[in-house]
């Protein structure tokens, strides 16, 4: 069958009902490793890129809708960025210029690593997904379609359409480790995001589990010690308190690009330093 | 849609790719069909930036692309910079700056920094510095590489100025 270069989202979820084997393309930047190496062979593809739908954002009820085909690259244009700092600062992060022209956020999710980086940020603002198929749209939150290592909730048939994200007003902070600055997978990567009209703040954790997590039990601590007036004064006490709490929540292993022990301390390290960080923004 | 019969923009040409197969990258096309072998292939996977071109102006990893996708898409390689007699103001800063060593990271470098030139003529160190961070080389330690985009940015710089005055 070749590669068909669908145009709308409509034509798309038609010829995946008509191929239900079809492989999905979007920007290549994950599928394209796997058919390089040989794990993967394509017969038909079916390639989203191309698809004005999916490229576009939109404004609703204080949520940005984003397009499953949005890059890394758009996601770091001040337009954008200034609505989710955090997921701009994620995406900055991902690869290099070339990864990041192609690079989308809808194949950033369908891959579910447990090291994505733009994960645990949507995590931790309680991002959720449209799902559509030819007979079906649905809404899952993130949490529910990362279902384990490298595994979603897709069915056949269906294709993520749009990425739904509330704006939160205060600031926030998106830290990663890795063994350099430039085209790094992340070791241990960290969100935090203050929501200073709920007076919450909230922290996505990822690389240190099977799926990126939102470390609750440091968020409910710290959201109570947290000055909402003058967000300083937190003492060193509070912020060490806070980040075992956050390295207490991760069960992270042992592979080739760091051991769990390292994992804990550094996840520790980011916490504080996401901490001072957003201590030190305007809060309001 | 298409089948394995497709034809690839390269270059402002049009070239007839017949009996591809639907595995194929962009960069294995380029070198082993269409011929044009100035990109480079190193690691296949994304991380070393030798096989960069454009594609619509943007630029990605052609090993990264598959190659039955990119109908329709303009894609300019290493080949597209310059023209049959001349080499292009980029190409030339390396060579007066000694930026080519083993010269194989050098086309994917090449169009990186002619696309950053493009749409900021004076960048910083830091600006280029990130611009190339996808793109690795093993001989020169950059320090020349960074030289040359100095030479590039200048020289297009005098002869903007140049051409103004006219
Ligand atoms: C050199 C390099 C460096 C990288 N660095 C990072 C990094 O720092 N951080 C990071 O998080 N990732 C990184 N990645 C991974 C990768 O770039 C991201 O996961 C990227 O977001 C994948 O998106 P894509 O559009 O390229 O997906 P593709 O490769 O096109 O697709 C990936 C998977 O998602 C599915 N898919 C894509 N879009 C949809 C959709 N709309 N609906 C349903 N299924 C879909 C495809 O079927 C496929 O299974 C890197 C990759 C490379 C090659
Ligand atoms: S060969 Fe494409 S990035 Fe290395
Ligand atoms: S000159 Fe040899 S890799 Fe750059």
């Amino acid at each position: 069958m070749g590669v068909i270069i669908a145009k709308s989202v409509n034509e798309a979820c038609a010829v995946l009902a008509e191929n239900p084997a079809a492989t999905v393309l979007a920007g290549g930047t994950d599928l394209m490793v796997q058919v390089n190496r040989g794990t993967h062979s394509l017969e038909t593809v079916l390639d989203l890129s191309r698809i004005p739908e999916l490229k576009k954002w939109t404004m609703e009820d204080n949520q940005i809708i984003l397009g499953a085909g949005i890059s890394y690259t758009d996601l770091t244009h001040p337009q954008l960025s200034a609505f989710f700092p955090a997921l701009a600062q994620a995406a900055r992060t991902v690869g290099s210029p070339q990864i990041r022209n192609a690079g989308t956020l809808g194949g950033n999710l369908a891959t579910a690593s447990p090291a994505g980086d733009t994960i645990p940020v949507l995590v931790a603002m309680d991002a959720s997904m449209q799902l559509k198929s030819s007979t079906e749209t649905r809404e899952v939150s993130i949490t529910e379609f990362i279902t384990g290592v490298k595994a979603n909730a897709l069915k056949p048939g269906e294709i993520i359409e749009s990425i739904k994200v509330p704006i939160f007003k205060g600031p926030q902070e998106f830290l990663k480790v890795g063994t350099r600055n430039a085209m790094v997978i992340s070791v241990v990567s960290l969100a935090l995001v203050t929501d200073y009209l709920e007076r919450k703040l909230r922290i996505g954790v990822g690389s240190v589990s099977p799926v990126p997590f939102r470390a609750t039990e440091a968020e409910e601590f710290i959201s109570d010690k947290f000055d909402w007036e003058t967000n300083r004064n937190l003492s060193e006490k509070v912020i060490n308190k806070f980040s075992e709490l956050v390295a207490n929540s991760t069960e992270p292993i042992d592979d080739h690009r760091g051991t769990a022990n390292y994992r804990k301390h550094a996840v520790k390290v980011l916490a504080k330093r996401a901490l001072e960080r957003v201590s030190a923004g305007d809060i309001k | 849609m298409i089948s394995e019969t497709y034809s690839l923009l390269v270059n402002g040409k049009s070239y007839q790719v017949v009996d591809g197969h639907p595995s194929e990258s962009l960069l294995w096309v380029l070198r082993e069909r269409l011929e044009l072998s100035g990109s480079k292939n190193a690691c296949e996977e994304g991380e070393c930036g030798s096989c960069t071109v454009l594609v619509d102006g943007e630029i990605v990893c052609s090993c990264l692309v598959l190659a039955a996708s990119a109908v329709g898409r303009e894609i300019t390689t290493i080949e597209g910079l310059g023209s049959e007699d001349e080499i292009s103001d980029v190409q030339k800063a390396f060579v007066d700056a000694g930026a080519v060593q083993c010269g194989f990271c050098t086309p994917g470098l090449l169009v990186a920094i002619d696309q950053l030139l493009n749409t900021d003529p004076d960048p910083d160190d830091l600006t280029v510095r990130e611009a190339i961070s996808g793109n690795l080389c093993r001989c020169t330690g950059y320090g020349r590489i960074l030289e040359a985009v100095r030479i590039a940015s200048k020289n297009r710089k005098v002869q903007n100025q140049e051409e103004q005055g006219k």
